[in-house]
């Protein structure tokens, strides 16, 4: 089968080009990534006007075709046809900021020498005329020598004359085209000289240009007042915090009565014996366990899309600038640390844009030390099972304190590993801080939901895969082989027998056999270890044949308090996740860096859980 | 009267263009992304905001653009203003 021709978006940052993207392909697209590296590769198909079907690629957006991050890497090496994976694109859609073309036009030139069929978007003109600037896109579309549409992508203006200018271009003349292509790529280099002549094209384009206030200006004077700027910065993440678990109640209480439902019928369907255990103790419980969460990472990641499309997130870097420099860092790393309060994988990859390297991996090694929405579900029930509800001032409760605390903990420590990773592993010079800062634009809703869903079918298809196999497993290990009459299941089965060994080096924290069961699992993701602890209590516990003691009792019973705050600290430090060292592997290039990471992580965490259990033994607790 | 002044030093809100910029004094990612940014001589650009009092970044607009950048860039960047303000 022939493949249909490739066209790819290209753009500087900040240009609408997925807002464009997403305009002409709707929601038929593809989220792969592009091999070797974590860059995500977004596709989608677009019927042209001639009935033919052209795959859509939508680029990374990068500065010029000299790449300072893996993003442009790839962006540079789709548009000369270097990239593994990838076939030369047979067209180009060359995306650029109506109201910023002193800048963008200079990437558009490089791109447009390539000598690849090229169409030119001249995105967001109405902002541009918000601005007061009004431009001639037949200027342009003379000097640039190709075809210029402008368009206004978030209200699907200039779409139709944009896709028709593509069925024009997309056409027998192709083949030619690729031998024109310089092999080499090599095209002006010289930034300046491009420069100067993008700014006298924009120059000639602009027809009138009349100065007014831009109110752009007017929001950041309050977002980055000096006082007034950290004070709004700190209350929106207070009500995106308290947003995600207040906001998140009632969905998750859906989800869990629909599990129990399930659970009834299957108990109900089913004659007792190891299919149905299999089922109800396994698979149920474990899946079941890990989808409570959804609803608190799309209520993170929906506030996290909306900041970074609103154009606030970069405000939001500058104000933690000059705190992130104190530890080594710089403000860009603020935005993937913040992802990494929803989930440490995505954090990980949103490091992509930090250019500095040591400034990178160090923002990579720490970024598993803020709490993740994995970490909740261990919180919330030792939490529960061990911190009495008690009022310690008005509205602050003593759970939620320590709840507080354990996010407290998270970032201090990673600060404090951020400053020890500066001086010895990634020493450097101190990383720089540049950054463009978008205008602020209303989010369009589709963007946001396309996002969304892109995000929950990720964890969707990890709690489907990864993590339902990992509990069946569990489940089996627990379960063989049958305990005789009078020996405990959780303990002679073959999982009980390798957490035998495990508790060995755990004893000296204040860890029991269940715990050290428990640990095991957990590699593959910290919420099973809540998930396995249900299963080992729910094998274990001969007399609670319908499932109905719950798991708050029986923690209760069986650990002692200070065995469940160093289990607490425990899990602010472990790197207790499969993904994220995977991820890490895949950004890092190697296992040198995953391994150091889970070296020292493990370390800090035993280090601080024991020291956790012995203060609270010597405290009396 | 002509004075030295860098985008570090360069009053809130006075209009003033690009004068020289001393490459030597940047590491050469910082400096290629200063070139990528715009900053050219002869552009304009006005400081629109400093982070705090003391050592946070400086937001300024370069052309149409505004870029954030730390203070250590900024006193690389030489400006010159048209008028010197009154007092």
């Amino acid at each position: 089968m022939e493949l249909s021709p490739l066209v790819a978006m290209v753009g500087n940052p900040n240009a609408g080009k997925s807002a464009l993207f997403n305009a002409l392909t709707g929601a038929r697209q593809k989220v792969g990534n592009y091999p070797g590296v974590t860059v995500e590769r977004h596709s989608g198909r677009l019927a042209l006007d001639d009935g033919r079907a052209v795959e859509l690629v939508d680029l990374p957006g990068a500065y010029s075709l000299d790449p300072s991050s893996p993003d442009e890497r790839v962006t540079r090496d789709v548009v000369t046809g270097t990239q593994a994976g990838e076939r030369l694109p047979d067209a180009l859609v060359v995306v650029v900021d109506a109201a910023n073309l002193d800048n963008h036009l200079r990437f558009a030139l490089q791109l447009i020498a390539l000598g690849l069929p090229v169409v030119v978007a001249l995105n967001m003109v109405d902002l541009a005329e918000r601005d007061g600037l009004v431009l001639d896109p037949a200027v342009l579309e003379r000097e640039l020598g190709v075809p210029v549409v402008p368009t206004v992508a978030v209200r699907r203006r200039g779409i139709d004359v944009l896709r028709a200018r593509l069925t024009a271009l997309v056409g027998g003349t192709t083949a030619d085209l690729r031998r024109l292509r310089p092999s080499d790529g090599s095209v002006d280099d010289d930034i300046v000289t491009l420069q100067r002549r993008a700014r006298a094209i924009a120059a000639a384009a602009t027809v009138s240009e009349t100065p007014v206030r831009r109110w752009n200006h007017a929001v950041d004077a309050v977002a980055l007042h000096p006082v007034v700027g950290p004070v709004l910065l700190a209350t929106l993440l207070f009500v995106m915090f308290q947003a995600v678990f207040s906001w998140s109640q009632a969905p998750v209480a859906w989800i869990e009565s629909a599990f129990a439902a399930l659970d009834d019928v299957v108990r109900a369907a089913m004659p007792d014996g190891f299919l149905r255990s299999l089922l109800t103790d396994g698979v149920i419980a474990g899946v079941g366990a890990v989808l409570v969460f959804l609803p608190l990472i799309l209520i993170l990641f929906l506030f996290i899309l909306v900041l970074e499309a609103s154009g606030y997130m970069v405000r939001a870097a500058f104000l933690m600038d000059r705190l992130m420099a104190g530890v080594g860092l710089s403000g860009r790393a603020f935005i993937p640390l913040l992802s990494s309060f929803a989930c440490a994988v995505p954090g990980i990859m949103a490091t992509r844009t930090i250019d500095d390297e040591k400034d990178r991996l160090t923002t990579i090694l720490i970024a598993p030390l803020m709490t993740c929405s994995a970490r909740l579900p261990v919180y919330s029930i030792i939490i529960a099972a061990f911190i009495p509800a008690r009022q310690v001032a008005p509205f602050i409760g003593l759970q939620g304190l320590v709840l507080f605390g354990l996010y407290v903990m998270g970032i201090v420590g990673a600060f404090v590993a951020a400053l020890a990773l500066r001086r010895t592993v990634t020493k450097g010079d101190s990383s720089g801080f540049m950054m463009e800062m978008p205008k602020y634009q209303m989010p369009r809703l589709g963007d946001i939901a396309i996002g969304l869903w892109s995000r929950a079918w990720i964890f969707l298809k990890r709690a489907g895969t990864t993590i339902a196999l990992t509990t069946v497993i569990l489940w089996a290990l627990l379960s063989f082989p049958q305990a005789p009459a009078g020996q405990k299941q959780a303990e002679y089965s073959v999982a009980g027998r390798i957490a035998s060994g495990l508790e060995v080096i755990v004893r000296p924290i204040g860890f029991n056999h269940d715990i050290a069961l428990a640990l095991i699992p957990a590699m593959a993701a910290r919420e099973v270890a809540v998930a396995a602890i249900g299963t080992v209590y729910a094998i274990d516990d001969v007399e609670d044949t319908r499932g109905e003691r719950s798991l708050v009792d029986n923690l209760r019973g069986r650990w002692s308090l200070p065995t469940a705050l160093a289990f607490l600290m425990w899990f602010v430090f472990a790197p207790q996740c499969i993904s994220t060292i995977a991820v890490t592997r895949r950004e890092t290039n190697g296992w040198r860096w995953p391994a150091f990471m889970v070296g020292y992580l493990f370390a800090t965490a035993y280090v601080m859980a024991g020291i956790t259990y012995w203060l609270a033994v010597f405290a009396g607790l | 009267m002509t004075s030295i002044l860098t985008l570090e030093t360069l009053p809130r809100h006075q209009p003033a263009a690009v004068d020289t910029i001393d490459w030597d004094r940047l590491a050469a990612p910082e400096a290629r992304r200063l070139r990528e940014l715009g900053f050219d001589q002869g552009v304009a650009v006005e400081v629109l905001h400093r982070a705090r009092l003391g050592s946070g970044p400086i937001a300024c607009r370069i052309g149409r653009m505004t870029v954030a950048l730390r203070r250590a860039v900024a006193r690389s960047i030489r400006v010159s203003t048209a008028t010197l303000p009154a007092e």
